[in-house]
Formats: structure tokens, C-alpha cells, sequence
């Protein structure tokens, strides 16, 4: 699958761009706050019908406008694929696929596998659990819809129990009686998901160690742990165990909701044992790993955004990165970069079909 | 909308009663009274008693809680329906649209709501030990719930099950699956999936 054509309408810096792309490497070079990462941003949009980093839609829409507008051309299983989005301000979004428009946006998820790796996965190592558990299921839902409904029923049924144990602080038949329904349905939901994510997490880990030690030159060991109350015995009988604190606390301690990942290098939390350019290394591996999964379940290779992956890696690791992505299981990939040149060394190392997009101040030269 | 600017205090006190009722905001209400307005009396009296009547003389079931003119209401009181088939709704549209199959012969159970914590209702809100007396009366035979397939819905179902399992009745739930007349391909995973897992003998088709 491939993304042959884009036009962008006032996507956040961008007025107006319509770049034809290669099947193959293309790069979007510039200065910074050109709005390379932005031509990135439309492109992930397409794909998951919101933008990588604003959550808030309507902060989407260059500033001087009402509305933005973005539209790409696929190719995928070669037939053309025609995506539209365009956002009002105040107004509901509309996404199309070949002119005609979705019902529910997830039923769009997954259509147009993508992967993209970015400077902001380092939340992943430096901030809480919930962006560990963000991301799995965000993977995990890009090809199992029964995931995602599951994990939304969990949710409602975690806030209806959590909504009860702040209603009352003391344990009684009434309350307990209630209690026993939420915890039956938590921990049901709750086991579907934990197997969904274990087999997830259990077929990422060889890959991932594999593409670490490419990266990195091979001396070094990383891991990924994944850690739940599913492990540790009866999950009902944990919930039921729990109650009073529950009660006192006014929310649930026991469930997937705090399942976690540990991510280690050499043994060792790599959050405090990794230098800058391993822990970007690591990050980097972790979602070719993920690429790698999606390609295999899907039968072809997603598109691949990198997004100034080259920053704070050593030359060696650098090139051994490209190395990779010249193998050939890598089929479209969109780079940025602030130095042409030193980019251009690079993409020819790989002797891939590739094209060169310069942005000025928004628009593409 | 406090911009809009009334000529008579009349009419914003009707325009305001009217913006109250569900879907109906500050624009639809001034178009409902003018409207109101233009009508012959008569009418107009017709349509208010019709309200005042609503509030004044509607009953409520006392043995199933649907809506109803009398106190037991026209499906419980019908000798020809089958008293020992319950059939649990949460409201009184849910009986409505069951009744529209025309293909359901036992009684209902309205309970008026179901099991939401976050919306602060609790078993005790709804009319479950009035189906409890039922139970120990040992009038039924056949319980089915027909509550709706959300979190909410499942819950109270479950909750109901829990509570009554011992009681020596039959507990069945309303089919989930592929809607009649779709096309497979335009069905949602999840009930595709549901309708896959809960697959029936064909047998049962073919009758």
C-alpha cells in the first residue's frame, strides 16, 4: 500500500500543498517550524481520523481559517483508495472513503496500517502507565475491533464501579451485592483483554530485541515486561479482596487498568539506565517491531513516517537505522529532516526509489 | 439564546415552559407558541387538557408498571396472554416496540430504569422486589430479559439472574446478532463476531 497523492486545505501551518509521492523513500526537508512534521501530521490523520498530536480538533485548523481540508490517494491491494477529511469549526468532521461517508469512524481504523515514529515516544519511557497501556491498545485495536469494544465496555463498567465506591464508604449486602455484578463484568472484560495484549506483547518482544541489536550493534540487552493482576492469581477474588480499600479510596486498585510494561535495558530500567541515544534507539525499535507485527498481520508492509529519527543517534547506529529500512521490508516512507544533504547521503545508501520535498513556511516546493 | 427579545411577558413565560420539554431549545419553543397562537381555541383547550388529563389520570400498572388507563393494565388484564412469561424491559417504549412485533404472548416487567451508578441508580430504584413477589407466588415460569446490550443493560440482567437463580424459573435473554436484511458485509465486527459465536442449530430457521 502506498500513498500516491495529497492535498492539504489549512492544515494547521500549511495553507495549501499538493505533493505527488513516490512509491518509495520521500523526504520533506526544511527549517524548523516549516511544517514538515505537520505534512506528517495529515498524513497519520488519514490513516487514524485524528491528528498524532493535538487531541483537540479544531487546534487542527490554521489559525487565520474557519476550516481545513485534507484528502489523499492510495494505493492499496491496486485499487485506488480515495480519503477525504475536511473540519468546520464548530461543526461535526466529515471522513469519506471514496466519496462516501463513514458511519463510525473506527469502522476506518486499520484500513491504512501505518506506523510513526516521532521525537514524543519518549513519552513512552519518561511518563506514567497509562501511555504504556495507551499504546498497546492502540496497536492492538488497529487490528482487532472486538479489542476495542471490549476495552470501551471495560471502561463504562470501571467507572460505574468506581462511581459506586465513591457513593459509599462502608461495606454492606446491598453495596456488595452490586459490587459482585461490576466485578464479575471487570473481570471477564478484563481477562479477554489481558489475553489480547499478552499475545500482542509476547510476539513484539523477539522481533523488538532483534531490531534493538541491529540498531545498536549487538552488545547490548533490552526487554519488555509485561506486568498485570492476571498474573498474580484470581482477579475476582482480588476485587473481592480489595473492597473495603476500594471503599476507603473511592476507585479500583485491582484490574488491566494498571497493567504496565517495563521497559529494560541490560536488566535495568532503561528510563534511568539509558542514555538519550539509547532510549531513541529503543523507542525506535520498539515501533519497527510494531511495524514488523502489523505487516505480517496484514499481508503488506504500512506506511512508515520517521519524523527526525536521525537526531541523537550516533553515525553507526544511524546507518545501520537506514541499513534496515533498505532491506526492503520497508515499501512507502516519509522522512523528515532539517539538513538535505546530510539526508540525501543517506537515502542513496539505500538505492530505493526516493523523492525530495523542500518546505518553506508552510508550503511545498 | 438570552439575545432573543420578547414583546410580552406571556409569551416568554410559554416560550420558556416549552423549551423545557427534551429536543426542543429556545428557537423551536417561540416557533411552537406563535404557532400555538394562531390556532382557534378550541384546539388549544383540547391540547392543554390533553396534557392536564396525561398527568392527572394515567396509571401505572401494578402489576407490571406499563402505562395504563385502569390499575391493571389492558396486557395484564387479558386472559389470553400467557401469565407465566415475563418478559423484562427497562421502559415503557421497549413494551411498545416489543408490542409492535406482534409476536410476543406473556406479560411484561417495565423497571423503570436500569442499574447506572454514575447516573446514581441503584437496584433499589427499580421495580425489582415487585418481581421478586411474583417469583415466590410461583406464577412464572420464564423470565426474558430484553434489556438493552449496553454495560448498563448486561449489568442489570446479570444482577436480576444473581438474585433470582434459585428460584426454579427459566432465565432467557433476546437474540444478538446479524439484523434481517443486511448484507454480511456491512454488519459491524462485534455483532458479526456475536452473531458467529452464538450461531443456532438451522433447524430453527427453516420453521
Amino acid at each position: 500500500m502506498y500513498l500516491k497523492h495529497l492535498n492539504i486545505l489549512n492544515y494547521k501551518n500549511i495553507a495549501q500543498a499538493d505533493p505527488e509521492f513516490c512509491d518509495g523513500i520521500n523526504c520533506f526537508v526544511g527549517s524548523n517550524g516549516a511544517g514538515k512534521t505537520n505534512l506528517l501530521d495529515s498524513i497519520y490523520y488519514l490513516s487514524f481520523c485524528k491528528s498524532f498530536f493535538n487531541s483537540v480538533d479544531s487546534h487542527n485548523i490554521h489559525h487565520d481559517e474557519d476550516f481545513f481540508v485534507i484528502q489523499g490517494t492510495f494505493v492499496r491491494n491496486d485499487q485506488e483508495e480515495q480519503i477525504y477529511v475536511a473540519l468546520k469549526r464548530n461543526q461535526k468532521k466529515q471522513f469519506k472513503r471514496n466519496k462516501k461517508e463513514y458511519g463510525k469512524l473506527s469502522e476506518h481504523i486499520g484500513l491504512l496500517p501505518l506506523v510513526m515514529i516521532s521525537p514524543s515516544d519518549e513519552r513512552l519511557i519518561t511518563e506514567g502507565s497509562d501511555q504504556r497501556r495507551k499504546y498497546i491498545d492502540s496497536v492492538v485495536s488497529q487490528y482487532n475491533k472486538l479489542y476495542l469494544d471490549h476495552l470501551i465496555r471495560y471502561n463504562r463498567a470501571l467507572s460505574q464501579r468506581n462511581a459506586l465506591l465513591k457513593k459509599y464508604d462502608q461495606l454492606n449486602s446491598g453495596v456488595a451485592a452490586q459490587l459482585d455484578v461490576w466485578d464479575e463484568q471487570l473481570a471477564s472484560l478484563g481477562e479477554e483483554l489481558y489475553l489480547r495484549r499478552s499475545e500482542f506483547i509476547e510476539q513484539l518482544v523477539p522481533v523488538f530485541r532483534e531490531l534493538y541489536s541491529h540498531i545498536s550493534g549487538g552488545d547490548e540487552t533490552v526487554d519488555i515486561v509485561y506486568s498485570s493482576h492476571y498474573q498474580k492469581g484470581n482477579v475476582i477474588e482480588l476485587l473481592a479482596q480489595n473492597r473495603a480499600r476500594d471503599l476507603i479510596l473511592g476507585y479500583t486498585t485491582i484490574g488491566i487498568h494498571k497493567d504496565d510494561l517495563s521497559l529494560l535495558l541490560s536488566g535495568r530500567p532503561v528510563k534511568k539506565e539509558g542514555s538519550q541515544g539509547q532510549k531513541k534507539s529503543f523507542l525506535i525499535a520498539l515501533k519497527l517491531a510494531q511495524f514488523e507485527f502489523l505487516a505480517k498481520y496484514n499481508g503488506f508492509s504500512p506506511i512508515l513516517l520517521l519524523d527526525d529519527v536521525f537526531d541523537k543517534l550516533d553515525m553507526h547506529r544511524g546507518k545501520r537505522l537506514i541499513q534496515l529500512v533498505g532491506e526492503g521490508r520497508f515499501r512507502q516512507i516519509f522522512i523528515t529532516d532539517t539538513q538535505r544533504e546530510r539526508l540525501e547521503g543517506i537515502v542513496n545508501q539505500t538505492g530505493k526509489n526516493s523523492r525530495f520535498f523542500e518546505v518553506v513556511k508552510g508550503s511545498v516546493v | 439564546m438570552s439575545d432573543i427579545e420578547f414583546p410580552s411577558k406571556i409569551l416568554e413565560n410559554a416560550v420558556n415552559e416549552f423549551s423545557r420539554l427534551p429536543g426542543i431549545g429556545k428557537k423551536s419553543a417561540l416557533r411552537l407558541s406563535l404557532h400555538i397562537l394562531k390556532q382557534d381555541k378550541e384546539s388549544v383547550y383540547r391540547f392543554a387538557e390533553a396534557i392536564t388529563t396525561l398527568i392527572d389520570e394515567i396509571k401505572y400498572c401494578q402489576n407490571c408498571f406499563n402505562i395504563s388507563d385502569s390499575d391493571i393494565c389492558s396486557i395484564c388484564s387479558n386472559p389470553r396472554r400467557d401469565h407465566s412469561l415475563v418478559c423484562v424491559v427497562e421502559n415503557v417504549r421497549d413494551v411498545m416496540a416489543i408490542e409492535n412485533t406482534h409476536q410476543y404472548n406473556g406479560i411484561y416487567h417495565v423497571l423503570g430504569g436500569l442499574i447506572s451508578p454514575m447516573d446514581g441508580t441503584g437496584p433499589d430504584d427499580l421495580t425489582i422486589a415487585p418481581l421478586e413477589e411474583k417469583l415466590k407466588k410461583g406464577e412464572i415460569k420464564e423470565i426474558i430479559f430484553a434489556l438493552s446490550t449496553t454495560m448498563e443493560g448486561d449489568t442489570t440482567n446479570f444482577y436480576l439472574y444473581r438474585k433470582f437463580q434459585n428460584y426454579p424459573v427459566k432465565f432467557t435473554t433476546i437474540a444478538r446478532g446479524v439484523a434481517i436484511g443486511d448484507e454480511l458485509e456491512y454488519a459491524d465486527e462485534v455483532t458479526l463476531g456475536r452473531s458467529l459465536v452464538d450461531r443456532q442449530p438451522f433447524e430453527k430457521n427453516v420453521q
